[in-house]
């Protein structure tokens, strides 16, 4: 079915990469895995919220004296009766990025934004009760897409952004036009990439408690529950310590759920005037038109190279749908323009980023963060490259790749790179294909990603991750983490890296996660930062702890000081001697006396210092797939695939195989299926009928070659695995089809209509050819 | 509109409701009986989140009234397992990592043990087939598949002693 080889493995590990389940696991096949989505709590209301049926519009004029009313409703909240109305941001460092109010004042900005929110004691009655509320709106003059919104007539959709214009981010390195003077060809293309629903299993959901004493606690479907918390602090003018939230478990993120969303904030005002629990779940629709989305970008690519393949420079204009707020879009602006030159070594790179506002729902971070955008353009141009030179795409690649050691100028250094191994790997499974039937093709692309920002624009004081280790009188151990478990894992590669450096069973540890009230803080799950920073925060816990239990060793050992002890599968033992030993839940026995009863407690902590602009570590991978076209249809099957994929040491065999697996079905819904049609500011298709998703019978077999690198800065070696693979497969689909059938397509996702227009297209063009001939 | 009184038979256990006649079975489910265990993710009878074994075939409970399950037996995915002894299908969950989030894998297990009872032998596409109308936004769907096929043959014994 499928087939899973790791290149150069280490096997000197009992537990990392070994066949560990998921610690979840009996919660999650049993039912008994409680979500936001199925918390109840004594006296609680539901909530439901009003949304705005303008794409842009002022609010005039709230009247809810009707919704009141209602047998069952106990209470409406606005944003201007019940707000401080503080336009918050996850860039909070910069306020003026800092543009959203969750309820608005006086202004909507998209379909959908939310306008009022409603109590009741059934959601049945909620529901109704928004149809009680009397809006006047003054409705304004909108606009839908960035090239317009630049445009000097554009209506102003915030207040002192000229020309619509967001964020602008620039990157530049090298001599570019003396670099395209070397060139001895230049191809210049533009590129429009679609936006993508995160489309979490559960949708938004919160249930929040303000408390007579002050105090509130929610519980929320999140990636972060620190911003969470202090996000909420700063909207509603509380401190951050008495503010609680609870997400134990969360039904996926994707990058979607670590801002402030309707739920988490009309849930909290309501009950804050209520002073009762109050839930909001979004119905399936809500997720799709008032959330946030992957954002939608204009790319212009200019690139030149000398005739035998070799890269000279790059220059990249991108223009991107910004929606109406910022969110975490400004961070997207700057990765699509990093990435976008991955993981190539240019001579010269310039590239220049705006974000536009526009009257659409907001865009957002969602997994991949700007680079799958990046790289449908850049590996597809590469691919037409060298097809114009005549040379081998996959040798040309090779040929000016990243490498150990190589410095990407002025922002990053590769501490560790395994893609030279990568296009071997892929190379031996099209080779393996032979000649394919007629109606199929190969396409591949290449990419790297990052593991964990190093950014501060939270501005938090707090390490980035921190993690906290007690062991018990009978061994056991806890684990306490701010890194937030959405599905990806977390909590299982973290134990596993707890039971490895301590030397105990997987079994022996009980992780804690998702509750701000017990755990440390820690920026949470996005950017492919936790195994590598919440996992360094661990492990530093874990040394510290052993280190406190090996004292005691020493102390009663009496071995001659060279020799030095470990702990291993609960066996604690000289290493030169590792049959003499005796049981490790022993010496937690006496260590715990000799600290006069005190349970043993070991802290770790990770921030990165000096790792250049972006992250401290890079993953690197190439995907192939095999697509069927049905030229009638212009219809796309996946028949087949192939990802080689570099991340360091693995940690979590089988996670990593899962992320994988799953990265590539996200993306390469990204490249043929998930489309997002607007018309006048209206998502055309936000259900689960319209919009169309991988589903069992698309997904081709996942074949992967771990290539196991070190990265000196990861724990125990290990980088990124889960994010990055959703950036290439577009890219993929779109050089098959260009094997197959010589066209280009510069629009994703690729739709039948596109590739059928693309065929006709071709076959005029050969026939007014021949004519002329 | 006037409430209704409906016998229901949720993994052997007989409950006694007086509901709206409009109540969907997802929400009998979840909100009358309380086991949270079966899910929902959409409106629209498109993720499967919500899928249950009626007389052992699989049913989206938000597809059907509760009315309507009346004098069938309704199992949900905390009634797979037996005295703290999980199927063959959910130590297979476990085994091939196949969830992530696992919002979507109670109706993903209750669709897959329902193609197994019909299907005993299914071939790889036969259980792509199965599990078409079940969106899973994590996992790709392959570990699921490898899943089905070592339960269905036989690398998970029934444990029930």
């Amino acid at each position: 079915m499928n087939k899973y080889t790791v290149i150069n493995p280490h096997s000197e590990f009992k537990v990392i990469n070994t066949h560990v389940h998921n610690i979840d696991g009996i919660a999650k096949v049993t039912g008994r895995a409680t979500y936001t989505f199925d918390v109840k709590l004594p006296n609680m209301l539901y909530g439901k919220i009003l949304r705005s049926p303008h794409p842009h519009a002022k609010i005039l004029k709230i009247d809810y004296s009707r919704a009141m009313e209602l047998p069952g409703v106990m209470g409406v909240v606005t944003g201007k009766e019940d707000t401080l109305g503080i336009k918050q941001g996850i860039w909070r460092r910069y306020q003026d990025l800092c543009d959203e109010q969750v309820l608005p004042v006086d202004k909507v900005r998209y379909i959908g934004e939310p306008v009022a929110a409603v109590a009741a004691i059934t959601e049945e009655i909620a529901e109704k009760a928004l149809d009680y509320i009397d809006v006047e709106y003054e409705v304004l003059p909108a606009v839908y897409e960035p090239l317009d919104a630049i445009k000097k007539e554009a209506p102003e959709i915030h207040e002192g952004f000229e020309r619509n214009i967001n964020v602008t981010r620039h990157i530049e390195w090298g001599d570019v036009e003396a670099a395209f003077e070397e060139a001895d060809y230049i191809r210049e293309d533009w590129f429009k990439c679609g936006g993508q629903a995160h489309m979490c299993m559960e949708t938004r959901a919160a249930v929040s408690s303000y408390t007579p004493d002050g105090k509130l606690t929610i519980y929320h479907s999140n990636q972060s529950p620190y911003y969470m918390q202090g996000l909420m602090a700063g909207v509603l003018g509380m401190r951050e310590g008495d503010i609680r939230v609870i997400s134990t478990y969360v039904g996926g993120g994707f990058g979607g759920k670590f801002e402030l969303d309707g739920a988490i904030f009309c849930s909290a005002v309501l009950s804050r005037k209520l002073f009762r629990p109050v839930k909001i779940v979004f119905t399936r629709e809500e997720d799709f038109i008032a959330t946030k989305r992957r954002t939608p970008m204009f790319y212009y690519v200019r690139t030149g190279v000398k005739k035998d393949g070799t890269f000279c420079a790059r220059e990249a204009k991108v223009f991107t749908n910004g929606g109406a707020y910022t969110g975490m879009g400004a961070t997207a602006l700057y990765l699509t323009g990093f990435f976008h030159s991955f993981p190539y070594r240019w001579k010269a790179y310039r590239y220049d980023g705006y974000r536009v506002y526009t009257n659409t729902l907001p865009s957002t971070s969602m997994r991949g963060f700007g680079a799958p955008q990046a790289m449908f353009c850049s590996e597809q141009q590469i691919e037409w490259i060298a097809a114009d030179l005549g040379l081998d795409p996959i040798d040309m690649r090779r040929k000016n790749s990243h490498h150990e050691g190589y410095e990407v100028p002025g922002q990053a250094t590769i501490a560790s790179c395994g893609i030279d191994q990568c296009y071997d790997e892929i190379r031996k499974w099209i080779n393996s294909k032979g000649k394919l039937p007629a109606n199929r093709a190969i396409g591949i692309s290449a990419c790297g990603f990052m593991s964990g920002g190093i950014f501060n624009w939270f501005d938090t004081p707090y390490s980035f991750s921190s993690a906290v280790v007690t062991i018990n009188q009978d061994g056991t151990v806890e684990l306490y983490v701010g890194a937030q478990e959405i599905g990806q894992g977390s909590n299982t590669t973290l134990a596993i890296i707890c039971a490895e450096t301590l030397g105990v069973k997987i079994e022996d540890i009980k992780v804690h996660s998702g509750d701000t009230d017990h755990c440390p803080p820690d920026l949470g799950a996005w950017g492919s930062r936790q195994t590598l920073m919440a996992g360094n925060a661990v492990k530093m816990a874990a040394e510290d702890a052993k280190k406190q239990l090996l004292e005691f060793a020493y102390a009663q050992s009496g071995y001659n000081i060279v020799y030095d002890l470990d702990i291993k599968d609960r066996w604690v033992h000289a290493i030169a001697r590792p049959e003499r030993g005796y049981d490790y839940g022993e010496l937690v026995k006496k260590a715990i006396r000799g600290k006069d009863g005190q349970k043993i407690v070991g802290r770790g902590y990770y921030t990165p210092h000096r790792k250049g602009m972006i992250s401290p570590a890079y993953s690197y991978m190439l995907q192939g797939v095999e697509v069927e076209v049905d030229e009638e249809t212009g219809k796309i099957k996946l028949v087949d695939s192939m990802t080689a994929h570099d991340c360091g040491q693995p940690i979590n065999h089988l996670g990593l195989i899962g992320q994988l697996e799953g990265a590539f079905s996200m993306a390469a819904g990204y490249g043929y299926l998930e489309y997002m049609p607007y018309e006048d500011g209206k998502l055309m298709n936000p259900n689960l009928v319209d919009y169309k998703m991988i589903r069992a019978t698309e997904m081709p077999p996942a074949n992967i070659a771990e290539i196991d690198t070190y990265e000196p800065e990861g724990p125990y070696g290990a980088k990124e695995a889960g994010e990055g693979l959703t950036n290439p497969t577009a890219a993929a689909i779109g050089n098959a089809l260009f094997h197959r059938f010589g066209i280009q397509m510069k629009e994703c996702p690729i739709r039948p209509e596109m590739i059928l227009n693309a065929l006709k297209e071709k076959k005029e063009k050969e026939k007014e050819k021949k004519g002329k001939k | 509109m006037e409430k209704i009184l409906l016998q229901l038979n949720v993994n052997g256990q007989g409950y006694e409701l007086y509901i709206n006649p409009k109540t969907l079975l997802v929400e009998a489910i979840r909100d009358h009986i309380g086991l949270t265990g079966t899910k929902r993710g959409c409106d629209t009878v498109s993720c499967g989140a919500c899928t249950v074994m009626i007389d052992g075939m699989s049913v989206k409970s938000c597809s059907v009234l509760a009315a309507q399950a009346e004098g069938t037996r309704i199992t949900t995915i905390e009634g797979l397992e037996d005295n703290g002894k999980l199927a063959p299908i959910q130590k297979a969950f476990i085994d091939h990592g196949a969830y992530q989030c696992g919002f979507c894998a109670p109706g993903m297990i209750m669709s897959a043990q329902a193609l197994l009872n019909e299907n005993p032998d299914p071939t790889e596409w036969e259980i792509r087939e199965g599990i078409e109308g079940n969106i899973c936004r994590c996992t790709g769907y392959n570990s699921i598949v490898r899943a089905i096929n070592a339960t269905a043959k036989g690398k998970y014994t029934e444990d029930r002693s």
